[in-house]
């Protein structure tokens, strides 16, 4: 083969395992993406934050919704299913949940945020779906949501869908959960 | 066509290899050009049968035939078979033959590699047709294999259907490299860029699109497989995975998907629309930057087959826009053909017949693909009939209409001899009567609100589905006269003239016919 088509060939030969590699590097990408424009409905912790508290908020509806996953037996909902707050004011709401089987199980619950672009204003000092919920047969709990609504919300939302769905991972390996645990975060 | 040759003693050089050695191998482009279309066709037929048993069953409503889980089954490989198996094969096949022969090359630059692409290719489609024997059947998904479908509520057998993919990658990532390092370094002195048949630029830029994305999807279907049997999460959300990102992930390889399956067919229609116009080509150097920009503008539009998932506004802008702007390169090709032959001392053999139909019909095809780009208008679409209708327009009277119209118009050269002109203008009035009253249809039912995917529909969608369903059947035999027309010409037939049409240019036409088994074994010379 003459010296020119071997490196084309090299050339080409190495853009696949590259694009292979691009191929999961949309994985990060997307989740990045979404973090920062919050387009996605996905709520990431954060921090305790003075500026956001301000005394001039507005008063807003959340509502809270509740689903479980197809063969989640657990009974999951919100104790409050709206409530009026103030944006730029800390509140917490709690979620009742019950393991009704006689078995020990784990669930985890996913958050979404409607309309999208309100996910970047909603600020969440701690929430349940942050770890996993470990309970014992005929066990029950309330679960606690701690939130902020920044005032940069556009003026045009008055109203905040927070819904949540709770998946059974009790099958999962530990592995597995650990390492979804350090994607998540 | 071999018979010429048996004289020599075991002199490799000269001749093919007798009996079925010769086919596995073989490392000569025109054997594996042959093998390749042959594959293709066994392919067409195959998934064309699982057509014929969707439009039985959508011929009435109610459930008649078969049960919905072998209903979804057959619609899944129908869609894998024919982009996979059908479409992308022939084209290969095409670029084997023709490419080589066009740029005044002695062969391809890689042919052991070439066979190899060619020769895993049937046990990918062994693994995927063997799923329908295996407990819980073949995979039931749709082609676009979204997850969670196609993870967490898959068959067992998906990871068979995940296996045949990664082959089905492998040797579609094979046949491009191979074609451009061809291209880029065996052209015959005096064989410019700017100078290179149309065919041979469309699949330069075909090339190149499958080495980009085809990796994407064996990334893609590598993280399904992690998904189900090695505990990751990346579709799944109860482990802060995201479904959505499926598709993303999965569209970005598809629809330059789309573009690789018709940039050959604007190479081939090129062709054979100058030819029977007997003018120059109106535009070449357009023609080549239409293709240039269609290809670039393919990355950043996949986002127009997911209006419906909930993205946010400015994204829907985005991704409407850079679709709708795709309409303009395609649009100076469809002008640049309708002004090749305008003026032109038309004759309307098979071929030509088959390109001025994928004109129009490619046309219609492309308009409905605007309808669907705007983004208000595609929620009413989104997963109707009307999609189906659309992407059946540009695949079959596109794609596959071009790669008839291929086999017509190269076959002399390949066998020697001519087809039968009046078989061939049968064959195509069939097909084009059958096409259009198939898919035709579906654009009325796919706005009245039929969903696609289903087994069973509403009343008010019977009439036109019974239309349909007809069409269908008469376009899937009529496929069986095309088989016909071809074994016949390969038997026999009126010989060829080495130019075989009177007003064909390039260098595929200044040698024998049929082509003997090496050509330009030194370079032909080219002003």
């Amino acid at each position: 083969m003459k010296k020119e088509a071997k490196k084309t060939l090299i050339k080409l030969v190495v853009a696949v395992p590259l694009m292979f590699a691009f191929g999961f590097a949309l994985v990060p990408l997307y989740d990045v993406f979404c973090e920062v424009t919050g387009i996605n409905g996905k709520v990431f912790q954060s921090e305790y934050s003075e500026e956001l508290v301000t005394d001039d908020g507005r008063t807003i509806a959340i509502q809270f919704i509740s689903t479980n996953n197809e063969n989640m037996p657990w009974t999951f909902k919100p104790s409050e299913q709206v409530m009026k707050i103030e944006t730029g004011k800390y509140h917490a709401a709690t979620f009742y949940v019950k393991n009704t089987t006689n078995k020990k199980m784990t669930a985890q619950a996913v958050p979404s945020v409607a309309p999208s672009n309100a996910a970047a204003h909603l600020k969440k000092l701690e929430c349940f779906c942050f770890e996993q919920q470990e309970l014992l047969p005929g066990e029950e709990a309330l679960l606690p949501v701690k939130l902020l609504v920044s005032n940069e919300l556009p003026s045009n939302i008055k109203n905040i869908i927070l819904s949540y769905t709770i998946f059974d991972i009790t099958d999962y390996d530990e592995e597995a959960i650990a390492h979804n645990q350090m994607a998540m975060e | 066509m071999s018979a010429v040759i048996e004289n020599h003693h075991d002199d490799h050089d000269h001749g093919p290899a007798k009996g079925i050695t010769r086919w596995l191998y073989t490392t000569n482009h025109k054997d594996i050009g042959t093998l390749y279309l042959w594959f293709s066709f066994a392919m067409f037929l195959i998934g064309g049968a699982m057509a014929m048993v969707i439009r039985a069953e959508l011929f009435q409503p109610g459930m008649q035939i078969v049960e919905p889980e072998f209903y979804n089954q057959m619609i899944t490989l129908h869609g894998l078979i024919m982009i996979f198996g059908g479409v992308m094969p022939a084209f290969v096949g095409l670029a084997n033959w023709l490419v080589p022969m066009m740029i005044g090359a002695p062969d391809m630059a890689l042919p052991r590699m070439n066979n190899l692409s060619f020769w895993i290719l049937p046990f990918a489609f062994f693994i995927l047709l063997s799923s329908l024997f295996m407990e819980g059947g073949a995979p039931n998904f749709g082609w676009t294999f979204y997850a969670p479908l196609s993870t967490t509520y898959a068959p067992p057998s998906v990871t068979f259907f995940i296996f045949s993919v990664h082959i089905m990658g492998a040797s579609s990532i094979m046949g491009a490299i191979n074609v451009v390092v061809t291209i880029m370094n065996m052209r015959a002195p005096g064989v410019s860029l700017m100078k290179m048949p149309l065919f041979v630029w469309s699949w330069l830029i075909t090339a190149y699109l499958l080495i980009a994305v085809m990796p994407v999807l064996a990334g893609a279907v590598t993280m399904m497989l992690m998904d189900i049997h090695f505990g990751t999460s990346f579709f799944n959300a109860a482990g802060g995975g995201d479904p959505v990102l499926f598709q993303h992930i999965f569209w970005f390889f598809g629809h330059p998907e789309v573009y690789i399956m018709i940039l050959p067919a604007f190479g081939i229609v090129s062709h054979i629309i100058e030819t029977f116009s007997r003018k120059q080509l109106f535009g070449y150097s357009s023609m080549v930057w239409a293709m240039l920009s269609i290809a670039i503008l393919s990355f950043v539009v996949w986002a127009h087959h997911m209006f419906t998932v909930g993205l946010p506004l400015a994204a829907e802008i985005f991704f409407m826009w850079a679709t709708m702007l795709i309409a303009v390169p395609t649009g100076v090709k469809v002008f640049n053909w309708v002004a090749t032959m305008f003026r032109g001392s038309l004759t309307f053999e098979t071929p030509m017949l088959f390109a001025v139909a994928f004109v129009v019909l490619f046309t219609i095809g492309g308009l409905s693909g605007l309808m669907l780009a705007i983004v208000p208008a595609d929620f009413q679409y989104h997963d109707t009939y009307f999609v189906v209708a659309h992407f059946h327009y540009v695949l079959v009277p596109g794609a596959i209409f071009s790669i008839m119209a291929a086999v017509y118009y190269w076959i002399p050269k390949w066998s020697g001899n001519m087809y039968d002109e009046r078989l061939g203008k049968l064959h195509f009035w069939l097909s084009f009567v059958g096409v259009n009253v198939t898919f035709f249809p579906q654009h009325f039912i796919g706005l009245a609100g039929m969903p696609r995917r289903y087994p069973d529909y509403a009343l008010i969608f019977a009439d036109w589905n019974m239309v349909s369903s007809v069409g269908a059947f008469l376009f899937g035999f009529s496929q069986l006269l095309f088989l016909f027309i071809v074994i016949k010409t390969v038997m026999g037939g009126k010989k060829a003239t080495d130019q075989v049409w009177e007003g064909a240019k390039g260098l595929e036409w200044t040698v024998a016919s049929p082509a003997p088994y090496h050509t330009f074994s030194t370079p032909p010379k080219v002003d």
